[in-house]
């Protein structure tokens, strides 16, 4: 068992949250209350001393760019949120924010998410040389996407051919769902080995 | 044994606490860390892309690698990070680091102080932590610009000029490859829709398993390699032949996916055995 | 002033944004830039914005005595033994911030996400019933996934020739159904986030606003 003070603070937090297993107790409420606290002091310095600082006061009060004061500006807008009578003044942070965001977002998506899955789904279904399970694999795919895009499509009513194709998008989605499904199971089975290697190996060293 | 005690083991069975099925996960996790099986592994196409990939880049080349988790990730995504830059020292890659998550900064630390010692990386020379900046894709964006204007210093105040590596990488023109190891958004995702997509840089990385299925279509044109998971972080230790804590923890996964597909089995034998007394008239 | 400017600068920075991919020069690509480098600013003092509001919220819980209160000093002390060390000394290794992140936000971070494989155990024993048979597609799906994605998978499959071993089955339906239904689910949210994006630059969209 280590003798570490920083292994045996992290080993009694572990258990405080663990014991939330077994019902809500003091103990845990205790862990997620302090865990809250240090997470949002953890971002406060952080959001200070890498953005705040160097992309902001430097620039401005060391450098002398005027520019910044915009930014200083709008972040101070922003902060006026916690005032009731002036918190409108956010709203302009707030929908510079949104407005460049969405600026970014429209080109963006519309390039990665949609063209380039177009482009990647109408492939060549027999290639040269191609082997018969690729030929019907790539057969899968565009069937699938297309049939999953009809079952997306709600300007007409699921019946007739379009019900049924839709139907056969339904069965690939829930494949698709289905695999979803076991691979967030192997991420949370992931984290809980995480800890529980971390006190049988850190803290009591007997693996 | 009477019908009516048959009934009374089922419905108890199927209301159990639930507190019985957690000693049983703890159980199949804890055992098989005290007990290893062994049992063997094989690498998936995307996780043997990726090490393809950073394999044929020739030494010297620049990586750039984004820590976008925080340490409830950590587990699944510390171990890439490990094995990744393992392989980046040894083929003689520099590697720069930086994180839109806040925490991926610290984490990012950890992982060089792992790793660039045996490999005798120095600080600027080899690796450069960049550290956090807040905005997401509008960071990533930026880089295409300049990195030295969106991070003018590295995690801990150093402006980049007195950094050798960094006076010779300003944008995405001066780098080989991006890495991205993500735990949602931002995260990788976004590193395609950017660095990919508008700059033409060629991009590969890891993700936690939750996100892994969404990040499929993007393999192979526009993602050139994926690590999904734990599983993903300990194929990529098994190309590299270093075996890590990911390999350590593949045997519990097996034992603890087996006990949750035995749960649904079960759960759904008394859901069944319980919808036909129901057909026939009878109480469950 | 309270709605119309800010529509106005929704409307600037995202046609600003638009025009710069297609015409990536001067004056554009400067104005870009700029821009850039603002929005990291404020989504810094968004974030400050959110410590303030926590603050604050949790002293007006103390001061009023309301349930629980105890812990919301625990959650203030938590805060400033973080904050106070990080600001005043540095982040740098070997401090008092580096320390408490290592042994207490990570330990509490990683272990408050592991509590959920008991929940889900939990749920695969009660809740997860093949009712239908798009239900039985998907607990076969997720149950390849989860035998083919670990090492036991192909142990137990261990007598097939390879390529026919459940981790091939796994690798099979992430790189096919999968991404079929993926791509579907992608490009249909891709087109969704279009429209949206649109609409809030020409300012059809004002919900982000809020009331008044």
């Amino acid at each position: 068992m280590t003798a570490d003070i920083g292994t045996w603070l992290a080993a009694f937090l572990t258990l405080c949250i663990f014991s939330f297993l077994y019902k809500d107790n003091p103990f845990y409420k205790f862990a997620e209350h302090l865990f809250v606290g240090i997470s949002a002091g953890y971002w406060l310095c952080y959001h200070f001393w890498n953005t705040v600082k160097p992309n902001l006061y430097d620039n401005l009060v060391e450098k002398g760019e005027w520019q910044y004061l915009l930014p200083l500006f709008l972040g101070i807008c922003m902060l006026l949120r916690l005032f009731s009578k002036i918190g409108w003044f956010s709203r302009w942070a707030i929908a510079f924010m949104i407005g460049s965001g969405a600026g970014i977002m429209i080109i963006t998506y519309l390039q990665s998410n949609f063209l380039e899955q177009i482009k990647s789904t109408l492939v060549s279904l027999d290639p040269a040389g191609s082997s018969w399970t690729q030929v019907a694999n790539n057969s899968l795919l565009f069937i699938g996407v297309v049939t999953g895009l009809v079952y997306f499509f709600f300007s007409k009513a699921h019946t007739g051919i379009t019900g049924g194709v839709a139907r056969v998008g339904v069965v690939f989605l829930m494949i698709c769902f289905g695999a979803s499904f076991g691979y967030t199971v192997m991420a949370r089975i992931s984290l809980l080995i995480g800890r529980m290697y971390f006190l049988l190996h850190n803290w009591l060293g007997v693996v | 044994m009477a019908p009516e005690m048959r009934v009374s083991i089922v419905e108890r069975l199927r209301n159990i606490d639930r507190r019985v099925i957690f000693v049983l996960v703890a159980a199949a996790v804890i055992i098989p860390l005290l007990h290893p099986l062994g049992l063997p592994l094989k690498s998936s196409p995307p996780s043997s892309s990726l090490y393809r990939e950073i394999e044929n880049l020739g030494p010297g080349s620049v990586v750039l690698m984004a820590f976008d988790y925080d340490p409830a990730t950590d587990v699944e995504l510390g171990p890439m990070s490990l094995a990744l830059l393992k392989h980046c020292f040894s083929r003689g890659h520099k590697v720069v680091s930086l994180a839109l998550w806040p925490m991926g900064a610290s984490l990012a630390r950890a992982s060089f102080a792992q790793t660039a010692e045996e490999f005798g990386a120095k600080y600027g020379v080899d690796y450069v932590n960049l550290g956090f900046k807040a905005g997401g894709i509008v960071v990533i964006d930026s880089l295409g610009k300049s990195i030295h204007e969106s991070f003018p210093k590295d995690v801990d105040g150093t402006p980049l000029e007195e950094l050798p590596l960094m006076r010779n990488i300003n944008s995405y023109a001066d780098i080989d490859f991006v890495l991205g190891l993500s735990a949602g958004d931002p995260g990788l995702p976004f590193w395609i829709m950017i660095a990919q997509g508008r700059y033409g840089k060629k991009v590969g990385g890891g993700c936690t398993a939750v996100s892994a299925p969404m990040l499929y279509p993007y393999y192979p044109n526009q993602l050139l390699g994926l690590l999904g998971g734990m599983k993903g972080a300990a194929e990529y230790e098994l190309l590299i032949e270093a075996k890590g804590s990911a390999t350590k923890g593949m045997d519990a996964q097996s034992i603890a996916h087996a006990l949750i597909v035995l749960f649904v089995i079960i759960g759904n034998l008394f859901y069944f055995m319980g919808r036909s007394r129901e057909k026939r008239g009878g109480q469950i | 002033m309270r709605r119309e400017i800010p529509l106005i600068i929704t409307f600037v920075c995202g046609i600003t944004m638009i025009i710069q991919f297609f015409i990536p020069h001067w004056p554009f690509s400067d104005v870009k830039s700029y821009f850039q480098h603002t929005y990291m600013i404020i989504a810094a003092f968004a974030m400050i914005l959110g410590i303030c509001n926590l603050t604050r919220l949790h002293i007006f819980k103390i001061r009023d005595r309301r349930e629980n209160w105890g812990y919301s000093i625990v959650l203030l002390v938590g805060l400033a033994i973080m904050a106070i060390p990080g600001l005043f000394q540095g982040i740098h290794e070997g401090t008092m911030f580096e320390f408490l992140f290592k042994n207490a936000h990570v330990p509490m971070n990683s272990t408050m996400f592991s509590l959920l494989a008991f929940f889900v155990a939990s749920a695969s024993y009660r809740a997860f019933r093949a009712r239908t048979f798009d239900a039985a597609l998907l607990l076969i799906a997720g149950f390849a996934v989860m035998l083919g994605r670990a090492p036991i998978g192909d142990t137990l499959t261990s007598f097939m020739p390879e390529g026919w071993q459940m981790s091939d089955l796994a690798n099979w339906i992430m790189a096919f159904p999968n991404t079929a239904g993926q791509r579907a689910i992608m490009m249909g949210s891709g087109l969704g986030i279009v429209a949206t994006s649109l609409r809030v630059i020409l300012g059809i969209e004002r919900s982000y606003l809020g009331g008044e």
